[in-house]
Parts: structure tokens; C-alpha cells; sequence
């Protein structure tokens, strides 16, 4: 048995660490939390210079051609540096999408673009505060153009490239429009988490091509991302995790440090437990995804609540364990603590996941 | 990724399935197993196999040829359990003998003594148990009182332990005692191997919660041990309790009962409030978070695998299975008897009863949550040994033994 990431991508994910690192992502996260720039320009174009935007694009269009193996250590150490940039819209979710439904003038099109980080993408398909479904998605698609409002799109703001979920009178498709076309208003939305930018955006006979896709194609890039977006949340786990360790082990009360008392080594010990999990159904997620097996839309859904719960779990606790001052602006809690709810919700909660995946086992009949 | 055997595992999965194939009964289902109608039945079966076992090679996996085993790598040990878990087998009894006292033995023992009690224990012939907790001595297991004195070459030991699975149908003890109760906590212990027929020793069974007896307390009044039966220094027992502790830790594994998948397959049949269950939206959620737990260790123990696979040290990662798996076993549990509603406390003798099963999980996770390492100790042990977290403060570090306050309650 080989359930294991190999030496190369393990030594990807080592590259990806230490970069992320000497760039001071958090630092970074903060800065564009406290100022005015949707996202941090210099690091997403040192991103893209590593080629990480380019991934899981096939060479023919420009990109690298690796594995999803690759692209999920690479998710993993984004999450934990918290990297205030539009990779998850671009990478996991407006690529996927041209990739998996794409036909062959809009791969060529498009994706040497988001190869180069030349486009950036972003997905917009939330119209109102329910969740997203077939019947209640509004925006429309008639006579090659879109028409209607979607909001919260992350890096909605930033985009060039748009992937719209729209009804063409039949059922719900995928849409491609390109930034520079006509009817396109933008309006930025402050969010729980400013650290990643968010807008609403409303197209007005916009013109837009359609991706060879129906709903249950949604599904499924949804599933796709969503173990993409996995381990992000599983890397923001182990972070707030270690963080709390670190605080719990220097700080002193009562003439003894506070990591030596019970109440907070069992908190961190549910803490580990939670991201044992995570990280396992992670990789159930990884190989699924990599090998395009039947069982993705459980394994999706499987890491996608797993990550969830690990995320929350240790965000909170994070905070906890470092009493008053985890709850200072100057401390870093508060950036996992946002980022945890911004990754919760960017593409379905987890009572839609968790129902989602006991909809998967059903339909499997996997008892 | 891939959850492919090597070359050299598939050789050892067919050679240990064709074994198999030839000397045991293929099971008809997941949930088909062996069963005995009674103890003496069980005990009687299990002999009979494990004999067969090691006529075929096949008993002891880890141990060392000479004293009956196969000197098999620990990624042989994993693929032959799962190969086994496919037949109808006999099993249970052995488990403390082989996997505690076995590898304590081996380490402690002397080579005339290796000779004369390990090959018995790996054919089975010579069943052992493990006399460690005492009634005041749990958790805090170096706490144990049952006294040692030395008079010339032999041991005089009185006192009570309790806990120990086996002991009425064990012939041979490992047994650990406070030989100096001057000294720290730590420090006054020493370790034996104790014949379970000698004078003295008197086995009561301890009616569980449950109403079962799986357990027993064993009580030794002036019981003679001839100093060569000594495992270890005097005075060193504790560090050679650790390594059977540790042997302990990793025997104790999943919690067995209903899980995801009984849960799953009652919610879709059962009415609740007109509808089928698995159509009420808090049903789901719990299903789901159960899934979750549930796949999360099944991935884990891969990835353990897989590290054993390659001739490594497994992570941590297999410090959860007990506390996840208890605490999910009686939330399952409790799950499946209320879906039956008030017919989940009535009690049924019919085979195969639905609210059996569940009141089964009811007790067992009860148990499970506290057996070889409560979830509290095991929280201690993942962020001392796993994330390096001090120990707790002791009020008894330093202090001689006998001036360590008790209190029993």
C-alpha cells in the first residue's frame, strides 16, 4: 500500500513552506486586511513565477501538466500561510472548470492565461442568502448573453475572467465571460475575512459562452474544488494548532505553564485529533481526485466536512487557548478565525456538504 | 497514491490467503463471525486453531523462529490480519500471552526460561495473563500496593488486583508488586511471572455494568515466587511494566459494535414521525459526522500501512483510534435505540434482534472509553508524547511511597 504522497511532492510541499514563509504570507494576509489592496499583488506574482498557478494545466495549454497530488501539498501550505491571493478562485474553481468543460477554443483561449496568472478567474454562482441550488439560481442566459446578480464572489473584484452558474431555460449551465466585455458592474463587498476580496457582480446582457455543462457538472466541480479547498482548510488547522501549542508553552499562570495544565492539553489533543482526521480524508480527496474515481463526490464531501470541522475546531480553540490576547487586533488568531469562515463558506456549507455526502452514499449504496 | 501491495506483499497475501483458504471456513458476510457457544467451547476451539496455526507457521508472526514465530516484518503482520479477518476463525484468549507477556518475556527472561514457556504460549497450549491494575491503582498504575518481600530466594506476595481478562483460565501471570514501599512511587516496584496454580491465589469474577463477567479480581494471600522468576532488577518494574503498557496500548484498538454503516442502514428502513428517518435533516448531520470519523481512521490506518510498507515508523496517528472510535460507538449506540423508540430499552433474547446490537454497543462503549487507557489518559499521553507538552504537576513526585496520601473513593 502506498496512501502516501511521494518523495517529490513531499519535497514540492517543503518548497512551497519555505517560500510561503520567507514571504511572510501572514504579514501579508494582515496587510491587506488592514489596508486598501484586494490582494497582495507582489506575492501573487512570486506565485505564479514558482509556476504553482500552473499547476494541474495541461502543457498543451500552457501549463505544467503535473498531478492534482501536486496542487493539493500546494493547497495545504497556501491554507496554513493563509496567502491573501486569488488562487483558490483561479486555480481550483475558473480553471477546473475550463479544463473539465471547456471546449477546444476556450481551453486555448483561457488557460495559458491562468497559467501565467495573466487572467485571473473567479466563480460566480451565490445569488441570495440560501444556498445555491438548480431551481432557485436566477441569473439567466438567453440569445448569448447573461443577465442577473450574484454576490459574495471571492476575488470578484480582481477578476478578469468569469465562470457563471446561469438557467438557459432548460437547466443551469456554466458560463464564460470574459472581463472585458460589455454589462459587467462590480461592487466590492467588505466580508468577515477582508483578507480575501469579495464582490458582488451584476451582468446585464453581458455576452458569455457557454461550458459544455448542466448542473450535475456543477456538482462536480464543486466536488473538485472541493477537495482543493480541503486542504487549505487543513493546513489553517494544523496552523492554528501549532500556534496555540507554541502560546499554551510559554505563557506562565499560577507559577507554572499554562501547556502543563489538563484542561488546556486535552484542548489541544482534540485539536490533533481533528486534523488527524482532516489529513487522512484529505488524502482519501487527493486520491480520488488524482484518479478520477467513482467515489469522488463522497471522498469530496468527506474531506470538505472533515476539513470544515478541523478548521473550526482549531480556530476557536486557538483563540481560547490564548485567553484575552487572542482576542487582540495585534495577534494573529483573529486572521485563522476569519479565514476558517471564509473557507466555510466559499463554496457550500457544511450542512449542505454533510448532506451532500449522505446523499453520495445513498445514490452508492456503499454499505 | 495508490493502495497497491509491492511485489513481495502480494507473494505474502497469496500465500497467507491459499493457507488460509485450505484450513478455515470463508465468511459469508462483513458481519459473519465466529462464535462460541460458551468459554470452555471458545477456549477448547481456540486451541485447536492456534495449534494449527503453528503447525502451518502462521502463530506469532513477530516472534522470533526459535521460540515458534516467523520472524515476519510488521507490514506481514498487518496484511495477514487482513487476510485472517476474511475467515470464520476462532479467536480471543491468546492476545495478552502473546502480545504482552510474550514480548516481555523475550526481553526480561532468562534463555532456559525462553525455552521453557514461549514455545507453549505460541502454540497456545499455555494461555497467560496480565496482573497489573489494583483497585486504588488505575490510571495512576505505578500507584499499585500488593506487597513483595524477599526471604532468602523466595517472594512472598500479598495483596489484590483486579481487572485482569483471563485469569481463571490462565495458566501462567505476569504480575507486577511493590517490593519497597520506602521508596518513590516509581522506584519500589519489581516484576514476576507467577504459576496462576500456585497457593494462595484466589480468581473472583467481577460482574460488570453489563451483567457479563469478562473480568476478574485476583487476590494473593502469601503466594510463594522463587526469585528466578524475577523479570528485571528489583526495583525496576516500573520500566518493565512500560513495555508491556506500550505492547497494551497498541493491542487495544477499535471498539467493536454497531458503526456508520448499521446506523446508516436503520435510519433508511425505520419510520420517524411518518417519514423515514434518513430523511430528517438532524439524522443526516449525525450520519455524516459519523462517516466522517469513521473514514478519517480507516484513512489513517493506511497511511500507517503504508509508512510500515515502506520500512517506517508510523506517525501518530494511530493514538486516536481508540478515542475516536469509543466515543463514536456510544453515540451510535445511543443513536440506534432511540430510532427504536421505547423498544430500544426492551431487553431480547431473539437472535439477531435490532435493539440488541445497539444495547450491545450501549455497554461495550461504556468500557471501551475507560479499558487500557481512559480517553483523559490518552489525551495526556497525544500532547505529552505526541505534541511535547509537560506533564501534569505530581503531588507524589519525590515523596516515598508510603507517605503518598490514598484515598479509594
Amino acid at each position: 500500500m502506498n496512501f502516501e504522497f511521494s518523495a517529490d511532492q513531499m519535497q514540492l510541499k517543503d518548497i512551497a513552506r519555505k517560500f510561503l514563509e520567507k514571504e511572510e504570507s501572514v504579514k501579508r494576509a494582515r496587510k491587506v486586511l488592514e489596508g486598501e489592496e484586494s490582494f497582495d499583488q507582489d506575492l501573487w506574482a512570486q506565485i505564479i513565477d514558482m509556476g504553482f498557478t500552473a499547476t494541474a494545466i495541461p502543457e498543451e495549454y500552457g501549463g505544467l501538466g503535473l498531478g492534482y497530488l501536486e496542487l493539493c501539498v500546494i493547497a495545504e501550505e497556501l491554507g496554513r500561510s493563509l496567502a491573501p491571493t486569488p488562487f483558490s478562485s483561479s486555480v481550483y474553481l475558473a480553471s477546473e472548470a475550463i479544463i473539465n468543460f471547456g471546449d477546444e477554443s476556450q481551453k486555448q483561449s483561457f488557460l495559458p492565461g491562468l497559467a501565467t496568472g495573466e487572467k485571473i478567474g473567479a466563480f460566480a454562482h451565490n445569488e441570495t442568502n440560501t444556498s445555491p441550488t438548480e431551481a432557485n439560481i436566477s441569473c439567466s442566459f438567453t440569445g448569448g448573453a447573461l443577465s442577473g446578480t450574484k454576490i459574495a464572489v471571492a476575488d470578484g473584484d480582481v477578476a478578469n475572467t468569469f465562470i457563471v452558474t446561469a438557467n438557459n431555460g432548460t437547466g443551469v449551465s456554466l458560463y464564460l465571460v470574459d472581463g472585458s466585455a460589455d454589462g459587467i458592474q462590480i461592487e466590492p463587498q467588505s466580508t468577515l475575512d477582508p483578507s480575501r476580496s469579495h464582490a458582488s457582480i451584476t451582468f446585464t446582457n453581458t455576452p458569455a459562452t457557454e461550458l459544455k455543462s448542466d448542473w450535475s457538472d456543477v456538482l462536480c466541480l464543486l466536488d473538485r474544488a472541493a477537495v482543493l479547498f480541503s486542504f487549505e482548510q487543513l493546513g489553517g488547522a494544523e496552523a492554528c494548532m501549532d500556534m496555540a501549542k507554541e502560546y499554551a508553552m510559554g505563557r506562565y499562570a499560577f507559577g507554572r505553564s499554562i501547556a502543563s495544565f489538563q484542561a488546556i492539553k486535552h484542548k489541544l489533543a482534540d485539536m490533533f485529533i481533528a486534523v488527524e482526521l482532516a489529513r487522512s480524508n484529505c488524502y482519501y480527496g487527493a486520491w480520488a481526485l488524482s484518479t478520477d474515481a467513482p467515489e469522488l463526490p463522497t471522498a469530496a464531501a468527506t474531506c470538505r466536512v472533515s476539513a470544515s470541522q478541523a478548521f473550526h475546531e482549531c480556530s476557536k480553540e486557538n483563540i481560547q487557548t490564548h485567553g484575552g490576547m487572542g482576542f487582540t487586533w495585534e495577534f494573529d488568531c483573529h486572521l485563522y478565525y476569519r479565514r476558517c469562515r471564509q473557507l466555510a463558506a466559499n463554496i457550500g456549507s457544511q450542512s449542505i456538504w454533510k448532506d451532500k455526502l449522505i446523499g453520495s452514499l445513498e445514490r452508492a449504496n456503499q454499505i | 497514491m495508490d493502495f497497491n501491495d509491492t511485489p513481495e506483499e502480494a507473494k505474502f497475501r497469496k500465500e497467507a490467503y491459499d493457507w488460509l483458504a485450505s484450513n478455515a471456513e470463508l465468511k459469508e458476510g462483513p458481519k459473519d463471525s465466529w462464535r462460541a457457544s460458551s468459554e470452555e467451547e471458545g477456549l477448547k476451539q481456540v486451541k485447536i486453531w492456534q495449534k494449527k496455526l503453528h503447525e502451518g507457521g502462521w502463530a506469532c508472526l513477530h516472534w522470533p523462529k526459535t521460540y515458534g514465530g516467523r520472524e515476519s516484518t510488521p507490514i506481514e503482520r498487518v496484511i495477514w490480519g487482513q487476510e485472517v479477518s476474511k475467515f470464520k476463525v476462532p479467536g480471543g484468549y491468546l492476545e495478552i500471552g502473546q502480545g504482552m507477556a510474550g514480548p516481555v518475556m523475550m526481553m526480561y527472561a532468562t534463555e532456559e526460561q525462553k525455552e521453557r514457556y514461549l514455545p507453549p504460549m505460541a502454540t497456545g497450549e499455555e494461555i497467560w495473563c496480565q496482573l497489573f491494575s489494583e483497585p486504588a491503582a488505575g490510571s495512576d498504575v505505578a500507584g499499585i500496593k500488593t506487597k513483595a518481600e524477599l526471604d532468602g530466594d523466595t517472594w512472598t506476595i500479598n495483596g489484590q488486583k483486579v481487572w485482569t481478562s483471563g485469569a481463571h483460565f490462565s495458566d501462567y501471570g505476569i504480575l507486577v508488586t511493590r517490593s519497597d514501599p520506602t521508596a518513590p512511587k516509581h522506584k519500589g516496584l519489581t516484576f514476576f511471572f507467577v504459576d496462576m496454580k500456585s497457593p494462595g491465589i484466589e480468581v473472583k469474577p467481577i460482574k460488570q455494568i453489563s451483567g457479563g463477567a469478562n473480568f476478574n479480581e485476583v487476590y494473593f494471600t502469601d503466594v510463594k515466587i522463587p526469585d528466578s522468576q524475577r523479570l528485571g532488577a528489583v526495583g525496576d518494574g516500573w520500566k518493565v511494566s512500560l513495555t508491556t503498557l506500550m505492547n497494551e496500548r497498541l493491542a487495544v484498538g477499535d471498539a467493536s459494535g454497531p458503526d456508520f454503516e448499521e446506523a446508516f442502514s436503520l435510519a433508511r428502513g425505520q419510520d420517524l414521525n411518518g417519514k423515514l428517518a434518513i430523511e430528517n435533516d438532524s439524522v443526516r448531520e449525525k450520519l455524516a459526522d459519523w462517516y466522517c470519523q469513521q473514514s478519517g481512521l480507516k484513512y489513517a490506518k493506511y497511511r500507517n500501512i503504508s509508512a510500515l510498507s515502506r520500512g517506517e515508523t508510523p506517525g501518530p496517528q494511530s493514538s486516536i483510534t481508540k478515542i475516536v472510535s469509543g466515543n463514536k460507538l456510544q453515540e451510535i449506540a445511543n443513536f440506534g435505540l432511540d430510532m427504536l423508540d421505547s423498544a430500544g430499552i426492551v431487553r431480547s433474547d431473539e437472535e439477531g434482534a435490532e435493539q440488541s446490537m445497539y444495547q450491545f454497543g450501549f455497554w461495550g462503549a461504556a468500557g471501551i472509553r475507560i479499558a487500557g487507557g481512559t480517553d483523559e489518559i490518552l489525551k495526556n499521553i497525544i500532547s505529552e508524547q505526541v505534541l511535547g507538552m509537560p506533564q501534569d504537576m505530581r503531588a507524589d513526585k519525590g515523596l516515598p511511597f508510603n507517605e503518598i496520601p490514598t484515598g479509594n473513593k
